[in-house]
């Protein structure tokens, strides 16, 4: 059954920056720091309708970070947000010793996130914050899936008490959710119902995992859930617990890299919960480099086209018909017959 | 040799005092350091034990306004000890101050103590404002605590701060002087524990942070330099601050203190090798005895 609808393209990015300024109306307490890159990342939205309350600290992302702490132990809800290869890698030590443990009250936004910041290359497309992000205690950790659920998610991590994480993207990218689609961090929206196999999938690829498993119906007759994780931290464990003893095999998709990311999320829970075959989607142990979004997604496999084809390779594991040595293989034809 | 280590559940008032009841004030701290990295066998001594003169008027001279029978108050001013490793002058002060018992001195750095080897605020030791160890994010979240204050509450509470000299290596220490600098943070009072001393030798061997005036003044603070070990100084200069911020001067101040590692004991006296080792036995009973003259 389909539960969405595509309403135009609009960037993540804005319903964070959206988000804040409406926020600032009704949080007084609520204050931003900014990192000379507030027109990119639209905390320029706050700057404008509450200059009083907005705060540059030029270039400085570890300072930046440790000011918001400041203010957080002050009784301040303070956000900070920078290009996510900045806001989660050069303040790491931040992040963890003053924000993380801390729990100050502090809201960081990853902004220019994975591969789709596209020409500014490969020093700027953060594609392994999440692996490190998820391993901080107390954090809680979104990536929404369209503009309106970042909207959303920056209001519930900014009216949440203690240390969180929202990562989001530069370019426009499909609108599917509505204003009914319910957001409550911890628990995963399932999109799409079906059995035979299910997708898991956050930010970006949410909606490539909704073309593939259309693809997959259309094609093979095959039933795929899917569902969008938009909290990676804390996980949502009976949905992923669901799936697998529902559909026996899942699909992960991110925009991020292989290793510790959504993938390993949802292996770790199946691991010690219901062992079934997992096919991850995601950047392959590598970095980006400069093109164009939609370039760089089809070069690094990032689109509906490799979901649909792990689907097929994890029903076949699932089904116990699936050759090891025939997977690359197998995976190639599969992109050369779409 | 015997030796029997107690604390005596001794509190000061917080009020304008003269410069021998500092001192006094000062030697029972360091007897509380000694006798709590004694029972704890690891943990820093030369560090605190060189900042007590400063903290003693600083906590029981009247010029940090808190309450010990409600940390949270928020009508108090802050303090951040940035250089966290100093942690065993902080908890004497905090038990000093009525925070907590004395006696809970005597679990610094054990299992399931409130006095972890760095300040942890998960612990919730009365009194702790923020988690610090890390070098220099004390002092970071000490300007944005300064400019919650100044800038968006609007009123006049005051926020103190201490970092070592050879803390000032870490990067994010020039970042946060930098902010307190061009927002005019006059309720901030960054004070260095100017001892020229770290791990691996003197500060200006290791990796010079040298001149510091300069530098400070450069980044728009009004820099004293002091003896921070004589009283009468680090009063006058403590009035100047305060005067400065009733007045609004729209400066950060920054106090440089020379002081000695290991002040008031012999053998620590201006050695970096005191950087991180606890006294053994023979060692503390002699410091004790020297504190107690």
């Amino acid at each position: 059954m389909k539960t969405y609808e595509k309403k135009g393209d609009k960037a993540t990015r804005n319903g964070f920056g959206e988000a804040l300024a409406e926020l600032g109306d009704v949080m007084p307490e609520l204050v931003v720091i900014g990192a000379d890159v507030t027109g990119s990342v639209l905390t320029s939205f706050f700057q404008e309708k509450h200059p009083d309350r907005f705060f540059s600290v030029g270039v400085a992302e570890q300072n930046a970070t440790t000011v918001a702490v400041g203010m957080a132990l002050s009784g301040k809800v303070a956000v900070f947000s920078s290009y996510s290869a900045f806001s989660a890698f050069r303040n790491a030590d931040q992040l963890r010793v003053s924000v993380c443990y801390n729990e100050a009250n502090v809201k960081i936004g990853g902004a220019h996130s994975g591969i789709t910041v596209g020409p500014d290359g490969a020093t700027h497309q953060s594609l392994e914050e999440l692996a490190f992000l998820r391993a901080l205690p107390n954090l809680t950790l979104v990536s929404p899936c369209d503009y309106l659920e970042a909207k959303k998610a920056t209001k519930a991590i900014c009216e949440m008490a203690g240390p969180a994480f929202i990562r989001f993207g530069r370019p426009a990218v499909p609108m599917f959710t509505n204003d009914d689609t319910p957001f409550i961090l911890g628990k995963a929206n399932i999109l799409r119902e079906g059995n035979d196999v299910a997708i898991i999938a956050c930010g970006l690829l949410v909606w490539q995992a909704l073309l593939a498993a259309e693809k997959l119906q259309e094609v093979h007759g095959i039933n795929a859930r899917v569902i969008n994780m938009h909290t990676i931290k804390p996980i949502d464990v009976q949905a992923i617990v669901d799936a697998s003893l529902e559909c026996k095999c899942i699909v992960t998709a991110e925009e991020h890299q292989v290793h510790g990311g959504l993938g390993g999320a949802v292996a770790e829970v199946t691991a010690k919960n219901s062992p079934v075959p997992i096919e991850i989607v995601g950047m392959k142990d590598t970095f980006g480099g400069s093109g164009e979004p939609f370039e760089l997604i089809e070069k690094y496999g990032l689109t509906w086209k490799e979901i649909y084809a792990s689907a097929l390779v994890a029903i076949e594991r699932k089904n116990g018909t699936f050759n090891k040595i025939r997977q690359v293989k197998d995976i190639a034809s599969y992109h050369e017959g779409l | 040799m015997d030796l029997k280590i107690e604390f005596e559940e001794k509190i000061f008032e917080n009020k304008r005092r003269s410069p021998d009841e500092f001192k006094i004030i000062a030697n029972t701290l360091r007897q509380d350091i000694i006798k709590s990295l004694l029972l704890a066998g690891s943990g820093h001594s030369g560090g605190p034990l060189g900042i007590a003169d400063l903290m003693s008027v600083l906590y029981f001279g009247g010029y940090l306004n808190y309450n010990p029978h409600e940390p949270d108050w928020k009508d108090r001013d802050r303090f951040i000890l940035s250089a966290g490793h100093m942690a065993p002058i902080l908890y004497a002060v905090l038990a000093r101050a009525g925070y907590f018992p004395a006696s809970e001195l005597a679990t610094l750095r054990k299992f399931g103590s409130r006095l972890q080897g760095h300040p942890g605020l998960d612990v919730k030791l009365p009194g702790i404002e923020t988690s610090s160890g890390s070098l220099g994010q004390g002092v970071s979240i000490a300007v944005g605590m300064a400019m919650s204050h100044k800038l968006v509450d609007k009123d006049s509470k005051e926020v103190y701060s201490i970092t070592g000299d050879g803390e000032l290596q870490e990067g994010i220490c020039w970042e946060a002087a930098m902010t307190a600098g061009t927002y005019g943070l006059d309720n901030f009072c960054w004070i260095v524990d100017n001892n020229d001393c770290q791990i691996d030798g003197r500060v200006k061997n290791v990796m010079s942070v040298y001149p510091l005036k300069e530098k400070f003044e450069a980044f728009g603070f009004t820099v004293f330099e002091i003896d921070g070990h004589n009283i009468v100084d680090i009063i006058a200069t403590l009035d100047k601050f305060t005067r400065f911020h009733a007045l609004r001067k729209g400066k950060p101040v920054c106090i440089i203190a020379k002081t000695f590692m290991g002040n008031g004991v012999s053998f620590m006296h201006d050695n970096y090798k005191w950087h991180g080792n606890p006294p053994n036995k023979e060692q503390a009973i002699k410091a004790l005895e020297e504190l107690s003259k």
